[in-house]
């Protein structure tokens, strides 16, 4: 078995080698590019508990209304966008591409709502005074570490929306393959999956209690 | 490069929607969890074992890593584990002292 197994690998030296992930170039670029975006996002993390931690009167200004609920719709917004990204995924490998580009638009619809949700949330913020290095009730790096992580991650949504329109255009015409969409489907997962941790770090560790 | 028949055998909806399901109650737990006093230490635990819980969850099924060839699985984790590492390192265990040292 390990013989040729060895073989296999030896004789494709020449022909280009062996895919020793078994997926396709455009699926491993873009675990690479996850890869290196978590740590991205990571490091912003990294800087917040930091500066949290650092300073004695961090603010806790998210009420129930509108912060915790908002926060929460999105986080519904997000996860259901998920589940119609998968659904895409799945018609683009069964073939059928008008199915798959109306789970698409569901999808991007899903990311239109959670980012109007948060500009919402950021002009609320910004009404009450609080600015990337000041604000109202205490720690002047509250507000520099809210924006400077929710929108980058904002940012990542917007940049999927987009990118996923792209792929539905393409694909619906048949430029794209369904691997394409796959592709595009690991880094809409991926935008989700960074929500996971920022709505307990941002949120849920800074709610105003009564 | 994609496979079709394996993607069709791990994906039936109906697995889709559990994954959802679970996501969801989790999240739900995890803003329960926000309004309860507890311990800062207890608290952190817990919301990013959620997390985690939830990230895996994603990864699993949504990310299809379950149904991948183990040797993707193998080298992305590790660096995974490295960026929670990186998130963690400030909050715990050190960093939970100074709250406690601090004054009243």
């Amino acid at each position: 078995m390990a013989e040729a197994h060895t073989q296999a690998v030896a004789g494709s030296r020449w022909g280009g080698g062996a895919a020793p992930y078994a997926i396709g170039s455009k699926k491993l670029g873009m675990w690479l590019f996850i890869i290196s975006d978590a740590l991205t996002f990571s490091v912003l993390i990294l800087a917040y508990s930091y500066v949290r931690v650092a300073s004695p009167d961090w603010p806790a200004p998210f009420p129930f209304y509108p912060a915790i609920v908002y926060a929460s719709v999105m986080t519904f917004f997000l996860l259901s966008s998920s589940v119609t990204m998968v659904m895409a995924v799945s018609a683009a490998h069964r073939g059928n591409h008008r199915r798959a580009v109306q789970w698409l638009l569901a999808t991007m619809a899903g990311g239109a709502g959670f980012v109007l949700l948060h500009l919402r949330e950021w002009l609320h913020l910004i009404h009450e005074g609080v600015r990337p290095f000041s604000n109202p009730w205490g720690a002047p790096l509250f507000g520099g570490t809210f924006f400077g992580l929710t929108g980058m991650h904002m940012l990542h949504v917007t940049v999927g929306v987009i990118y996923l329109g792209v792929i539905a255009w393409g694909f619906g015409r048949k430029r794209f393959s369904s691997e394409d969409v796959e592709v595009s489907g690991l880094y809409w997962h991926f935008v989700d999956l960074v929500w996971m941790f920022l709505f307990p770090l941002v949120y849920l560790l800074s709610i105003k209690t009564p | 490069m994609s496979a079709p028949s394996s993607y069709e055998q791990a994906a039936g909806s109906r697995l889709y929607l559990w994954v959802w399901v679970w996501l969801l109650g989790l999240t739900g737990v995890e803003i329960f969890l926000g309004y309860e006093h507890l311990p800062l230490n207890l608290m952190l635990t817990l919301l990013m074992g959620i997390s985690v819980i939830k990230a895996a969850l994603i990864m699993a099924y949504f990310m299809h890593l379950r149904f991948e060839r183990l040797s993707l699985f193998l080298t992305l984790v590790p660096a995974l584990v490295l960026c929670i590492c990186l998130i963690l390192i400030f909050f715990f265990p050190d960093s939970l002292r100074l709250h406690e040292l601090r004054p009243q």
